[in-house]
């Protein structure tokens, strides 16, 4: 029998898992942004002084580790599981910040929302006694996820408008089964792959709304609550395009969204930083709630909020080969515990 | 005025290119391809000369011109050496374009790294 | 929802390209390096005194140079982004699309980064361009034989 079970797909944690240390590093673009003011560590050159950009995004997510660990004053030996994500193949980048790290290691992939994947497995482990501290985390970097899914650097071509820009940034957050912290994990819904035949790789944003819309709907669904129950309802990277199509969807069923929702890859950008429809990766959401959502969590400007980051599960091999494009979304609620 | 005219011809068959950006979902590679087997198709039924003739290097520089070295090449070579000509001829025409490409290419690997863009 | 609504709400909400202003773009910028290439090419051809074979041939060897110059320098990708087409369709944007990749992945070693890597994306153009002239050059040849001028 499932005892922390909600509906089809949500899951409840009783013991409601609380947020220890957060801390986000991004690049030099990132950091010129609106939200430049709530990073841990703006990294001015983003080769960071490596031999190559996957050492530096390496390096990006090793320091985002770093900074969570000592933040809670805890060092890596301490904490009881590792959940990380990225998008390069086979999530090396995880595995080799794991490799430093030595903390036991379980990779997650859910394309730009493997963030919140982590932290809803590491609230599982938390929230069932089996780890009394989880670290999770999630990076990209513009120009390794460049390479590996466009072209190269120095490629003189157009974007359309409706492309994205991926983020440069780490984000990491520690959870643990202390009490008397702020913020902590309530519910976490497991989205499922929803796919409505979108083959552009050009415009992420369509391929993805769909995804967003149905753990949406079913997250209310499963919790009996309404949007209204929420301060802010955050997708990961559905962009300008993306968000309008995910508006639209909801308004049709009668869902209206209004202000209290917002999207990552649209806070992260200003308009003059020439991204079209908005930043993206797996990094977009990550440093914005290790940034800007935590901080304002923590302020109390926000009580509740949904995290629902969204990421497209094709690889560059799926796409040549004609298929379309299938979505993924994952929400978990952050609330301010009284 | 062949100034003049080499500026028209050159932008007009990038014009078309940006056209086909614009209006299919072809990537530039794509783009790159299909305007070098259009300018061999062309040199073939004997359009692209008159255009070489009016254009000069508004009609050699765009990649269709490259089609039309390669398309001219394997004729001319055909007629020297016969069939053997038509393997020879394109790629040796082309030969210095392609040596050109590699060389300078590798030449820039070694001395410059990609860089982020902002 | 259907596939196919939905393909509508996506066409009604994504931003449409602007087509007039690239256009004018590619126009000038394409132009604009044809017009190089053909002062390149009578310099060639008066100062020295090649003849036409050899004055086309030195114009794409220094368009080529030129541009594998801007591209490690990193001002090619930013003409590309300006001009689109414009810098794609010229003989300059063949030879980008070559020293960009060799650049890219110099960091997987100089054979299999660098070596292996360098036709990545104008690979296609060299297979399609130089097996139309084969197939150019064997009907030519089955014309002329046939016409018994061979």
């Amino acid at each position: 029998m499932m005892l922390n079970h909600l509906g089809k797909q949500t899951l409840v944690f009783p013991s409601r898992p609380s947020v220890l240390s957060y801390a986000s590093v991004v690049g030099p673009k990132e950091g010129e942004g609106p939200l430049g003011n709530f990073f841990d560590e703006i990294v001015p050159d983003d080769l960071m002084g490596q031999d190559s950009f996957e050492k530096a995004e390496l390096k990006m997510l090793e320091d985002a580790c770093d900074r969570t660990l000592s933040k809670a004053k805890k060092l890596a030996c301490d904490v009881d599981v590792y959940l990380g994500g990225d998008l390069l193949n086979q999530i090396v980048s995880s595995a080799y910040a794991a490799r430093g790290l030595g903390i036991p290691y379980l990779g997650v992939y859910g394309a730009c929302s493997s963030m919140a994947q982590a932290m809803l497995l590491g609230a599982v482990l938390v929230d069932g006694g089996y780890a009394d501290t989880a670290l999770c985390s999630a990076v990209s970097h513009f120009s390794t996820a460049e390479r590996q899914y466009r072209f190269p650097l120095e490629l003189g071509s157009q974007r359309p408008p409706s492309s994205q820009w991926t983020v440069t940034g780490a984000g990491a957050v520690l959870l643990g089964c202390e009490k008397g912290l702020p913020v902590g994990i309530t519910h976490a819904t497991i989205g499922s792959v929803w796919d409505m035949g979108q083959k552009d790789i050009n415009n992420m944003g369509a391929a993805m709304a769909p995804a967003a819309h149905e753990t949406l709907k079913a997250h209310l669904l499963d919790t009996g609550r309404d949007v209204t129950d929420y301060d802010l309802i955050v997708s990961g990277d559905l962009g300008k395009v993306g968000s309008s199509i995910l508006r639209e969807l909801c308004e049709r069923e009668g869902l209206y969204l209004g202000a209290r929702y917002i999207d990552c890859g649209c806070e992260i950008f200003g308009d003059d930083q020439g991204v079209f429809s908005g930043g993206s990766g797996a990094g977009c959401s990550a440093v914005t709630l290790c940034g800007w959502l935590f901080s304002r969590l923590l302020s109390g400007d926000l009580r509740r909020i949904l995290f629902m980051p969204t990421g497209a599960l094709m690889s560059v091999t799926t796409s040549q080969q004609g298929e379309s494009i299938p979505g993924i979304a994952h929400a978990v609620t952050l609330e301010v515990i009284p | 005025m062949i100034y003049f005219r080499a500026f028209l011809v050159g932008g007009l068959i990038c014009v078309t290119g940006q056209l086909l950006l614009l209006f299919t979902d072809m990537t530039s590679a794509r783009i790159l391809v299909l305007f070098v087997t259009l300018g061999v198709l062309l040199t073939v039924v004997g359009l692209y000369q008159p255009l070489v003739d009016f254009g000069g290097a508004g009609a050699t520089v765009p990649l269709t011109g490259f089609g039309y070295l390669l398309a001219e090449g394997a004729k001319k070579a055909v007629e020297e050496e016969g069939v053997l000509g038509a393997l020879t001829g394109g790629a040796a025409a082309a030969s210095g374009g392609i040596s050109a490409a590699i060389v300078f290419g590798y030449l820039a690997s070694l001395l410059f790294s990609s860089k982020t863009k902002q | 929802m259907q596939q196919k609504e939905y393909e509508k709400l996506v066409k009604a909400k994504s931003p449409k390209s602007k087509v007039i202003l690239p256009l004018i773009k590619a126009f000038f910028v394409g132009g604009a390096i044809c017009t190089l290439g053909q002062g390149i090419r009578e310099i060639g051809e008066k100062c020295l005194s090649l003849d036409e074979q050899a004055a086309g041939c030195f114009t794409s060897v220094c368009l080529i140079f030129l541009s594998a110059l801007f591209t490690g320098l990193g001002l090619y990708d930013e003409l590309g982004k300006f001009a689109g087409a414009g810098s794609i369709v010229p003989i300059t944007g063949f030879a980008n699309s070559v020293v960009s990749p060799a650049m890219e992945f110099k960091r997987e070693g100089y054979v299999m980064g660098v070596g292996a890597k360098m036709f990545n994306v104008a690979g296609p153009v060299l297979v399609y361009g130089i097996s139309a002239s084969v197939l150019y050059g064997v009907i030519y040849w089955l014309v002329l034989l046939i016409g018994g001028k061979l």
